[in-house]
């Protein structure tokens, strides 16, 4: 079976919701397809308040209610158990789901897929391999979607903001949080976050300290850890949950054969979410693992527009599909989002470093030619944390020139 | 149809009492299953089949063409692959004939290559076949620089381990063979012709014994006065790279064996995924399965010179198996008429290949211990789930996912894993008995997010059934 509409957007996370609800509210016929069974992204695992602007912050359900609300009143087409396996053309896709096997074509696909953290395997963490090794996805989901039981005593790989996350869904589920560890040499979640957990719940937060093994057979019983200045210790746990280290979750990405961007290893996108594929843009997680439910949904809009503006003119010239010039970071800059730049580009940048910075300043220069020059208005930058760049100068970039640099002093 | 996980066991002595459900043990008791008149036991220590070393190898259903000429474990390896090619057929076992190429590095393993060549042919394999550079990096355009040559062993394949074990013991099983699992047994005596062994579930009677305990075959063994061999269990760590990885390589990238040792391997799966190593450490403990830092790190060094792109995908698993070594050189397969027993041991690398052409062997054995195998009459054939990526999935194939369609709903995005064939798993002859029997049942969970997205989902489906 094969039919055509207008958008295709896979995912339907923030990123994905957002974008359908713009595009279909613009009469556009849109489909959103959606492997879970249940429509809403990472937020509808997410039972603490931090969604949504503040001061009216929801719990991840009902931001992620109201986001599936939002666009099936819109008219969005939102199909949950439905996964986009492969692409069959440049603007099809091959799917499955209860209703069978279908192939979609639309004029316009918007990858909205998200990302996950990287499990125990892929950090190389050796040791046995026990039962009670976890993300914090799956812990999540394990206690706020399905009340299972997890274990008594947990140790928490991380300690920026998801891993608190973590910890207050292990005391929630009623078992112990025994540590939170980092190979940080300072904990990266806001200072307010780390000192609660130290003192309202009595919970250390071991940095500079990294996790060398797990230990049982069985079950966890146990993780050993090694302090940077040499000092071991095992740290008795029954459960062991992964935090951070998040990676975009890109296999239609790559199996589309689309560039990805080398910080993110997300598609290579310009300023209005264009890949390198004519018609295909990307918004959310998939870019840039992992930033706010905002974030995600301010790029989604963003696509949405784009999408607009493509369906809307002479896609037979080339010009409707610029592919910008590169944009590159040196170290300690890890990364920047959208990573490639045309002109007309007007959305900011995300940026991550890997070192804290204390009153940063940003320069932007092409072919030695200097085009903007920023101090951030933070005292600190701190690495785990998004920093961000206008893009009030894309202006004044020479397409045709070479890649544009953005430097840290 | 008999699977026992607790209770007390039947107390009329069996006929043949099998110890070990690994591979071999698991094939041992389909092959006796082809005599309707034997009442056979198959008698595990752990709550499912192959979770000994079965579990954890390379995949890799050998030619033979290596093996020391002449050897009982040469025979078996050569005459089991093309027993286990043509059952894998008939059964669903994926399994996929990739050829290997043993890559030479240095003009040393150069000149070893055509001194394998000729072993190749004292082994019955004769299509061997030497490459030059220019044609390895047309074959493996991926592989490192400074690759001086290969031979090419068109004959080596790759298959599924689990679904092999489970389908011999499925067949087994719905021929008569009662299972029992969760029941270690210890040999406590002889009388009448009948071996008492005692398990933490009561006493179970057997007139023959085979010893099929893998890395304990040599303890089972001293229960029974025999000393005939000692197990040194010698690890190997393997690291499985995402499914991303699979179009860097072709064939199986094997080592050239020198005398500075055994290098590593590089192989697809029939996952689709790709296995660097095996480490070889030998070591006291039997259950010392954990990975290590300074492994990986060997392991990694020596993949990045062999396939560098391979390092720049992520890691999907990480495993050990043991290997079980002996102090002799090949397999230790005897019978024992004196106490009605056959034993199985040092089945160190191959068991695998071998396996069908041990069962075989060994119920030929049974019988010159002077039991009376009766009628023979082959067991209804059985047909596995597809865990490959060669052969079409369930959700591949649309008539399936229509007249079924829980076949269309995914619950492990990384491995495609649809509720159906997790359903099914949940409901068949020898179904799983933890997440991690499901998982090698379906591959549920062992993709690239680790659970991230589909561990808890998986888990329910677990203890909905009862897990
Ligand atoms: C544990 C945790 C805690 C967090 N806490 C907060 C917080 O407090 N506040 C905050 O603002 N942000 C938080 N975040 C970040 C926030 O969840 C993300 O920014 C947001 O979910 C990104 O939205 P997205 O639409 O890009 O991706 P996702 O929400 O990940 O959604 C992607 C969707 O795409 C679907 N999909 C993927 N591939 C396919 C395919 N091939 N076919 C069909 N469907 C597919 C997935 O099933 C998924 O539903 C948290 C994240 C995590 C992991
Ligand atoms: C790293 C590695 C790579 C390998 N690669 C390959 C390969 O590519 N190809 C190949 O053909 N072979 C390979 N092998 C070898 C192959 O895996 C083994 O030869 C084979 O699995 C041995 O099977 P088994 O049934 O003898 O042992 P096992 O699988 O260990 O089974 C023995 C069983 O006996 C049970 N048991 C032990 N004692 C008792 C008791 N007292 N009571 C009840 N139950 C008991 C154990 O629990 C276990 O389940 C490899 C091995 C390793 C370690």
């Amino acid at each position: 079976m094969s039919r055509e509409v207008d958008v295709l957007v896979v995912g339907a996370g923030p990123a994905g919701l957002v974008a359908a609800s713009r595009l279909a509210a613009a009469g556009a016929h849109v489909e959103v397809l959606e492997r879970e069974q249940w429509p809403g992204g990472v937020p509808r695992h997410c039972a603490h308040r931090g969604f949504g602007a503040w001061p009216h912050a929801l719990t991840g359900p009902d931001h992620a209610r109201r986001l599936t609300e939002a666009a099936a009143r819109a008219g969005a087409d939102v199909r949950t158990g439905v996964t986009a396996l492969d692409w069959t053309g440049d603007l099809a896709l091959a799917t499955v789901g209860p209703g069978g096997a279908e192939t979609l074509a639309a004029r316009a696909v918007i990858l909205a897929t998200g990302a996950r953290e990287r499990p125990r395997a892929a950090r190389l963490v050796p040791g046995t391999r026990p039962a009670g090794v976890h993300t914090t996805g799956e812990l999540q989901q394990a206690v706020h979607l399905y009340g299972q039981h997890i274990g008594t005593r947990a140790v928490i790989v991380g300690a920026e903001a998801v891993s608190h996350a973590a910890a207050d869904t292990v005391r929630a589920a009623g078992a112990e949080v025994v540590a939170l560890v980092t190979d940080l040499p300072r904990a990266p979640a806001a200072a307010a976050r780390t000192l609660d957990a130290r003192l309202r719940h009595r919970t250390p937060v071991l940095t500079g300290t990294s996790v060398t093994e797990l230990l049982g057979r069985g079950r966890l019983s146990g993780v050993r850890v090694r302090h940077r200045d040499g000092r071991t210790a095992t740290l008795p746990c029954d459960t062991v949950v992964f935090t951070g280290d998040f990676v975009p979750e890109h296999e239609l990405a790559r199996r589309g054969a689309l560039t990805l961007a080398p910080g993110t290893r997300g598609p290579a996108v310009d300023g209005a979410l264009r890949t390198s594929r004519p018609g295909v843009f990307a918004a959310g997680s998939v870019l840039h693992a992992v930033e706010s439910a905002a974030t995600a949904a301010r790029e989604g809009a963003h696509a949405a527009g784009a999408v607009r503006d493509w369906l809307a003119a002479d896609r037979s010239r080339a010009a409707h599909w610029p592919t910008g010039v590169p944009l590159v970071t040196a170290p300690p800059l890890l990364r920047i989002t959208p990573d490639r730049v045309t002109p007309a580009d007007r959305l900011p940048y995300l940026l991550r470093t890997a070192i804290p910075l204390s009153r940063p300043v940003l320069y932007v220069t092409q072919d030695g030619r200097p085009l903007h020059r920023a101090r951030l208005p933070l005292t600190v930058a701190a690495p785990h944390r998004p920093l961000t760049l206008t893009a009030r100068w894309t202006h004044r970039v020479d397409p045709a020139g070479g890649p544009v640099h953005v430097t840290i002093a | 149809m008999t699977v026992t996980v607790s209770g007390p066991l039947p107390a009329e002595p069996y006929d043949v009492v099998v110890v070990g459900a690994g591979v071999v043990g698991c094939a041992i008791a389909r092959r006796l299953a082809h005599h309707p008149a034997l009442r056979v036991a198959l008698v595990e220590a752990l709550d499912d089949v192959g979770q000994g070393t079965s579990k954890a190898n390379t995949a890799i259903l050998h030619t033979g063409f290596d093996a020391v000429p002449g050897s009982l474990e040469a025979r078996l390896v050569r005459e089991g692959a093309r027993l286990l090619a043509t059952y894998a057929t008939e059964s669903g076992i994926p399994v996929e004939r990739v050829g290997a190429l043993l890559v030479a590095w240095d003009e040393e393993q150069l000149a070893a290559l055509p001194r394998l060549a000729e072993k190749a042919a004292r082994n019955a394999y004769h299509d061997t076949r030497l490459l030059g550079p220019a044609d390895l990096y047309a074959r493996e355009p991926h592989l490192g620089p400074g690759a001086l040559g290969a031979l090419h062993v068109p004959g080596e394949s790759i298959i599924c381990p689990w679904t092999t074990t489970l389908a011999y013991a499925t067949q087994a099983v719905r021929a008569g063979v009662d299972l029992h699992l969760n029941t270690p047994v210890e040999p406590a005596g002889r009388h009448d012709g009948v071996h008492r062994l005692t398990t933490p579930r009561g006493p179970l009677h057997a007139r023959r014994l085979v010893n099929a305990a893998g890395l304990h075959a040599d303890t089972l063994d001293r229960g029974l006065g025999l000393d005939d061999f000692t197990v040194t269990p010698r690890r190997g760590q393997l690291v499985v790279h995402d499914k991303f990885a699979r179009a860097l390589v072709r064939h199986i990238l094997l080592p050239v064996p020198t005398a500075l040792g055994k290098g590593v391997l590089v192989a697809p799966t029939v996952y689709g995924n790709v296995l660097l190593g095996p480490t070889a450490e030998n070591l006291d403990d039997k259950d010392a399965t954990e990975s290590t830092a300074e492994g990986l790190r060997a392991l990694r060094e020596q993949g990045r010179r062999i396939l560098p792109a391979l390092l720049d995908e992520e890691v999907t698993a990480v495993y050990a198996g043991l290997r079980a070594a002996t102090e002799h050189d090949d397999y230790r397969i005897r019978a024992h008429p004196e106490l009605g027993s056959v034993t199985v041991g040092g089945i160190r690398s191959t068991g695998l290949t071998a396996s069908l052409a041990i069962a075989a062997h060994v119920t030929a054995l049974l019988a010159e211990t002077g039991l009376d195998l009766g009628a023979e009459r082959p067991p209804d054939p059985v047909r596995m789930p597809n865990l490959g990526e060669a052969f079409p999935r369930p959700h591949q194939q649309p008539e399936r996912v229509a007249a079924d369609p829980e076949y269309g709903v995914l619950v492990c995005h990384c491995e495609r894993v649809s509720r159906g064939e997790i359903r099914d798993a949940l409901a068949s002859t020898i179904p799983p008995r933890s997440p991690e029997g499901l998982r090698r049942r379906t591959r549920a969970r062992s993709g690239r997010c680790g659970g991230f997205h589909c561990g808890a989902a998986v888990r329910a489906l677990f203890e909905e059934a009862g897990g």
